[in-house]
């Protein structure tokens, strides 16, 4: 284990390179999710408020 | 002419004109984007002594070489028409090897030694595991001595 | 030819519907070859006979990097619909392509520099294939700058579509740059004439990688192309009547 942590002793680059590709896959799932929640929640708030008017 | 044609006519213009402008560009450049000069170039002249540039191409077998207790290292770099000999002091990278590529920044002494204060390895793009390697090695004879790309 | 499956593609609900359909079955698989992928290429690929184990960084490296210039193609094909044929969905597409290539530009340029310092000696160099591939991170920074700069979506969809259009010559330049001059950066071993430079062993959770990350692309763009719908569909009644829905 302590072997496959070590990566032959190139373990400062290649597991940084991994962890970066990892949040950047992260991210764009935790950016999109969000943008589609606030897209979402401010045409909730426009059809509840025409709703209110009519 | 539709407007959609006459749009789709504009958009095609743009990128057919950026591609034009954009090749001859390059090609004009294409001096001045040498990333690195060859031992050819430099014995051709092409290269000003004293001045700051970068050498690339392979390092020639059996010509490492390291003094005891520094980082002092001589080789000789060549493209197989020419030779160049360099003179290095400081930690070569891990793909450094003998008959692989290598280029390196520095400038041309008087005596014609090219004096590096950076190497960095070029490597070609082939892998291959470990055994594989060796059993290649076994059936050639000789380690790979092509200078692959 | 029937150009009924492009219309219908082109009217904001119908691509709504579709997208929030499609997304699952884009994402699931891009979950499943990407964990495989990775475990694949850390643990069952065997180390490269020069780099050793420092040669896994290949697989973060090149999927990072065909993203950067997929997703690029992508935006620019977009743009130039949404431009020529004055199709609002397609500029949504477009817009939220950049996000996404961005990422993965910083993503292959991070992985590529932590690739270069063991192997090639340097962080970075001004080589060609690294100077157009930076290029490439500002072009996609510039179209999100640019449709910034607009209060008006109509505007800030056609500059930014013409900046895309024109940064696509950037794109073979890119893939180009380790043929055409000298470079550090060695040639293509997967997307090139003839066949790769690699045995199956480390090809295959390549290609494995690849194809997840290709997935993923679709599945992020889908829920951001429902976001930027929309949001550029608020006045619309149809909204109204699928949230209610």
């Amino acid at each position: 284990m302590s072997a496959f942590l070590d990566m032959g002793g190139y373990a400062a680059f290649v597991w940084p390179a991994y962890l970066v590709t990892l949040a950047v896959l992260v991210l764009n799932i935790i950016w999109a999710r969000k943008s589609l929640a606030r897209a979402l929640q401010a045409a909730r708030r426009r059809t509840a408020a025409a709703g209110e008017d009519s | 002419m539709t407007p959609r044609q006459r749009r789709l006519g504009l958009v095609i213009g743009i990128v057919v004109g950026v591609s034009i402008a954009g090749t001859l560009a390059l090609s004009a450049f294409r001096q001045n984007v040498t990333f690195f000069f060859d031992p050819s170039q430099v014995a051709g002249g092409q290269v000003p002594v004293g001045e700051r540039f970068r050498l690339g191409g392979m390092v020639t077998k059996g010509t490492v070489q390291r003094a005891p207790g520094s980082l002092e290292v001589r080789f000789v770099v060549t493209d197989f028409a020419h030779d160049v000999p360099v003179s290095y002091s400081g930690v070569l990278p891990d793909l450094f090897r003998e008959g692989a590529g290598v280029v390196a920044q520095g400038h041309l002494r008087a005596d014609g030694t090219f004096v590096a204060d950076e190497v960095l390895a070029k490597h070609d793009e082939k892998y291959m595991p470990p055994a594989v390697a060796k059993s290649l090695k076994i059936r050639h004879g000789e380690a790979r001595s092509d200078p692959g790309s | 030819m029937r150009w009924t499956w492009f219309h219908r593609l082109a009217s904001p609900p119908y691509l709504y519907a579709l997208a929030a359909r499609l997304t699952p079955w884009f994402a699931w698989p891009a979950a499943l070859l990407i964990l495989g992928g990775l475990y694949a290429g850390l643990v069952l690929a065997p180390p490269d006979y020069q780099q050793g184990e420092g040669f896994r960084i290949i697989y973060v490296h090149v999927p990072s990097a065909w993203m950067s210039l997929m997703v690029y193609v992508t935006m620019g094909v977009a743009a130039a619909v949404g431009l020529i044929w004055r199709m609002k969905v397609a500029h949504a597409v477009a817009a939220s392509c950049a996000p996404i290539g961005a990422s993965f530009t910083v993503a292959a340029l991070v992985t590529g520099s932590l690739w270069g310092k063991p192997m090639w000696g340097t962080y970075w160099v001004w080589d060609p294939r690294l100077t157009s591939e930076l290029i490439l991170l500002f072009l996609y920074l510039g179209f999100m700058g640019l449709r910034a700069g607009f209060d008006d979506t109509q505007r800030a969809d056609r500059s930014a579509a013409l900046l895309a259009i024109v940064g696509m010559v950037n794109v073979p330049i890119i893939h180009y740059s380790v043929i055409w001059w000298n470079s550090l950066h060695q040639g293509p071993s997967v997307m090139r004439l003839g066949k790769p430079t690699m045995p199956p062993a480390m090809l295959v959770p390549l290609l494995v990688l690849l194809l997840g990350f290709t997935l993923f692309f679709a599945a992020v763009l889908l829920v951001r192309v429902r976001a930027e719908i929309l949001q550029r569909e608020r006045a619309a009644r149809w909204i109204g009547e699928t949230l209610r829905a």
